[in-house]
């Protein structure tokens, strides 16, 4: 029998025959990243190898590191292993990555959704023999309705706002998220005055050549009264703090899949909770799975076990991966 | 039911009780009658009862999704609610029909009666015309769950709003045990005598812990303070030659205690007391266990009646020769009860509770002491100039109860919570050492912060070693500290004994397992006060 393409290892995927790591933890030598949030984008590897797209974003947060990057569909063989990278459809520059090994095919998706959200490259389905999906919403009480009526139900929800004299306040995860966010609302309502930590995101990504809708930041000379109508945009950890205090009388609003369920939306306690998610459905994630033609599905990254038990019943031949610790469901702010 | 939607959206959303009043008060104002009607009634706790059971519901849901139903029941605990779970995983509503809220409980109600296979049909048609809150709604409805995040006394104002009425008012002719069927929302809220029933009560005025030293509340002079006694707290009607016992629940209790039928021989009628009713030995109370045995009764044993009779210990008159006296000082009312009860025979089921004389608050603190030995509770402190107010009020009345008991015991099951808490572990079970073993004794729910229930939930899940669906059994790692406020012995218990109101006082990180306490200690504390 001939070794497996990946194997999953206490530093995470493992490939043998071509010596590298794909988003791994602790440090390794050689780490190919599939895109820039911080679950999968870590400090302390020797070299790293992203997407030509992803890059800007990864170097912004991981600082000076050693960092080749790679084009879209581009090849590029690794020791034994052919290996390239395919867009994920997450976030800006995010990639499936595909590794071939004489002739057996493995693709790990990292974080994908598979409908178009108008800001990054459209999800790409990769046909393997093995394929490591994520599952953070990997039960079939998660569906999200299309996009248009979601940013409808925002834009109401600022019109609302507006005419009411309280400023919006819409929180969401600063890299990937509230860039989404910004293309898909009405800009005709208002203006959208921002957080530091999304403003800086957004300075990398107009930078590489993303075209964003204009933003102002916030600073501290910046008096809400002078701007009539706005929104503003931050990520979660600002919410209750004294920064957002200076807004005055606010609704508060959360983008996340999450909000799909009452009792997080209740816990989360803001004012609203909109379902936006950069994540796979539970149709997303069959969908993709079918499309790969794919044998075995190694299961990561939320509800493995349920998710598991279901591709079996499927007939797949699926097995959890253990991932680094995480959390319950709603802790992670990307998704 | 897309109106009353937009209103449960409208509450869920928020936890500003501005916000949660003016949304109510909007749809007072301008919903159709029947529906408005069925809504006080929902908000007010009045639900239909259960039309499907759970197990069906699942099924015919995962049936209409094609899904296994394993599944549906593995998404449950993640979604921590039934109805919202099987709302969830229902394919897209195949054509979107507006029934009103009264049409789909007449809906539900026929379900009930229905068999089985046109339940299902009729369930399945409901789904296939509703969005998901409609469905969560509808769900909720029907399997009798239906609760809201609004109190009975935001709701009354609300609709004091709505209609411009008096809130105290509105409060009373809430009260009682109406229904839909029974009345129109003409004859509730509007019509021009709101005492025409008989039965009907006044609001229960309810007690703040005290929680400051009683020198806060000034001079102890204007204060009456008596003994407070853990058993059903009750109000008594004798009107036009019948009588009628409620509970603080708005529940018509008298069945459950047929002894007060001889109270109209003793009092006479246009008479209304407010007290204790407990279980009653010699001349002592026993302890609440003995009244166990009667909720929720329709008609109770001889047996239990020999053994454990019930008295009300009374402490307030709200009605005295038909005349609705609660805006009069306690001191007054207290003095009327007082000379209507003190040559009362010791045949009526009825005692006096007695006012503690004290000088000062220290006097008082050192009766309080005895409290535990006289199977007390504590004292209630109320002000001799205070009405008697509608709901909780702070201010007037106060429970200055005793500490409660504490014992050091170890997690050793966890479960994730419902609702908001669908995500955290915050059902936990705890035992104490038996030798080398760890007996459970007692589930415990609340006392931890937010901050506590996430880094638990963050340990639980690091530290499972078996599950058995939703319940995890962990490492035994953590002392907590329980509090509760009485023991009693139980043979449905492994350990023997049932704790009363048991909650998390404190997580003892100071403290290893080996130090927790032990069964023996329960039981001593089961021998001195159970
Ligand atoms: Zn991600
Ligand atoms: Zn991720």
């Amino acid at each position: 029998m001939r070794d497996p393409v990946l194997t999953f290892t206490s530093n995470g995927i493992f490939c043998p025959a071509g010596g590298f790591y794909i988003d791994p933890w602790g440090r390794v030598d050689r780490a190919l990243i599939t895109h820039g949030h911080s679950d999968h984008a870590r400090p302390g590897h020797a070299r790293y190898l992203c997407t030509e797209a992803a890059a800007p974003v990864i170097r912004h947060r991981l600082g000076d590191i050693v960092l080749e990057t790679i084009a879209y569909g581009e090849q590029r063989r690794i020791g034994d292993a052919l290996v390239s990278f395919h867009p994920a459809g997450h976030v800006p520059g995010s990639a499936q990555i595909r590794v071939e090994v004489s002739g057996e095919i493995a693709v790990v998706s990292g974080d994908y959704k598979t409908t178009p959200d108008g800001l990054c490259e459209p999800f790409e389905p990769v046909r393997c023999h093995s394929f490591v999906s994520e599952s953070t919403f990997g039960l079939p009480v998660f569906r999200w309705r299309p996009q248009a009526e979601v940013a409808a139900e925002i834009d109401a929800w600022w019109r609302d706002c507006a005419a009411q004299g309280v400023t919006p306040l819409l929180a969401a995860y600063s890299f990937g998220k509230a860039q989404r966010l910004m293309a898909m609302l009405d800009p005709s309502i208002g203006p959208i005055l921002t957080h530091g930590a999304v403003e800086n995101t957004n300075a990398v990504l107009r930078a590489q050549g993303l075209a964003l809708p204009q933003t102002i930041q916030v600073t501290p000379d910046t008096k809400i009264a002078d701007h009539r109508g706005a929104l503003v945009l931050a990520p979660p950890s600002a919410l209750g703090t004294p920064w957002a205090r200076r807004f005055g009388a606010v609704s508060g609003g959360f983008a996340s899949g999450w909000m799909m369920l009452r009792g997080i939306r209740r816990r989360r306690a803001v004012d609203r909770g909109f379902v936006v998610s950069d994540h796979a459905d539970w149709d997303g994630l069959n969908e993709a799975i079918r499309e790969t033609g794919a044998e075995r599905v190694y299961v990561t990254h939320g509800y493995t076990e349920i998710f598991t038990r279901w591709l079996n019943t499927q007939g797949y031949d699926a097995q959890v991966v253990r991932t680094e610790f995480r959390g319950e469901a709603g802790e992670e702010d990307t998704a | 039911m897309k109106r009353f939607a937009r209103l449960f959206a409208a509450i869920d959303a928020t936890t500003r009780t501005s916000v949660k009043v003016a949304a109510l008060a909007a749809y007072f104002a301008d919903a159709p009658d029947n529906d408005r009607l069925w809504t006080v009634a929902l908000f007010s706790g009045r639900r239909p009862r259960r039309a499907v059971t759970a197990t069906r519901l699942r099924e015919w849901a995962a049936e209409r999704a094609g899904l296994p139903v394993w599944l549906v029941e593995e998404s449950h605990p993640v979604v921590g609610d039934l109805a919202e779970t099987i709302a969830l995983v229902l394919p897209p509503p195949e054509r979107d029909e507006d029934r009103s809220l009264s049409h789909w409980i007449d809906v539900l109600r026929d379900v009930a009666k229905a068999p089985e296979e046109a339940r299902k049909t009729a369930v399945l048609a409901a789904w296939s015309a509703m969005d998901t809150p409609r469905r969560f709604l509808f769900n909720k409805l029907i399997t009798g769950s239906f609760r809201v995040g609004v109190s009975r006394k935001l709701m009354t104002r609300a609709l004091a709003q709505a209609t411009a009425r008096d809130e105290a008012e509105l409060a009373h002719r809430l009260m009682g045990d109406w229904t839909p069927d029974n009345v129109t929302w003409h004859s509730l809220i509007e019509a021009e005598d709101p005492t025409a029933d008989a039965s009907r009560p006044y609001p229960f005025c309810l007690a703040h812990p005290l929680e400051a030293a009683p020198d806060t509340l000034g001079a102890p002079g204007g204060w009456l303070a008596e003994w407070k006694w853990d058993g059903i707290r009750g109000q008594l009607i004798l009107r036009d030659g019948a009588w009628h016992l409620w509970s603080r629940g708005e529940e018509l209790i008298s069945d459950a205690f047929p002894e007060f039928a001889r109270a109209a021989d003793f009092l006479p009628p246009g008479t209304v007391i407010d007290g204790e009713v407990l279980a009653w030995e010699g001349e002592q109370p026993l302890p609440f266990a003995a009244l166990q045995k009667r909720i929720g009764r329709k008609s109770v044993p001889k047996s239990v009646l020999q053994q454990a009779p019930a008295m009300l210990y009374a402490y307030d008159l709200l009605e005295w020769q038909g005349e609705d006296i609660r805006a009069r000082p306690m001191a007054e009312r207290r003095s009327i009860l007082d000379s209507l009860l003190e040559n009362l025979s010791t045949d009526a089921p009825i005692r006096r509770s007695p006012l503690l004389r004290f000088e000062t608050w220290d006097d008082l603190a050192a009766q309080r002491a005895t409290a535990r030995d006289r199977r007390s509770e504590g004292l209630m402190l109320k002000q001799a100039a205070s009405p008697y107010h509608a709901g909780r009020r702070r201010g007037d009345w106060w429970k200055w109860k005793l500490d409660p008991f504490t014992i050091d015991a170890v997690m050793i099951y966890a479960q994730s919570g419902s609702g908001r808490r669908a995500n955290l572990f915050t059902d936990f079970t705890f035992a104490v050492w038996n030798g080398n073993d760890l007996v459970p004794f007692t589930k415990a729910y609340s006392g931890l912060s937010d901050e506590e229930f996430a880094e638990i939930t963050r340990w639980v899940s690091r530290h499972t070693r078996q599950r058995f669906g939703p319940v995890r059994q962990v490492t035994p790692t953590h002392v907590f500290e329980i509090a509760f406020e009485g023991i009693q012995a139980s043979s449905r218990h492994k350990s023997g004994v049932a704790l009363r109101f048991p909650r998390m006082a404190r997580w003892r990180k100071d403290k290893p397992v080996q130090e927790a306490n032990t069964l023996d200690d329960l039981k001593a504390m089961l021998a001195a006060y159970g």
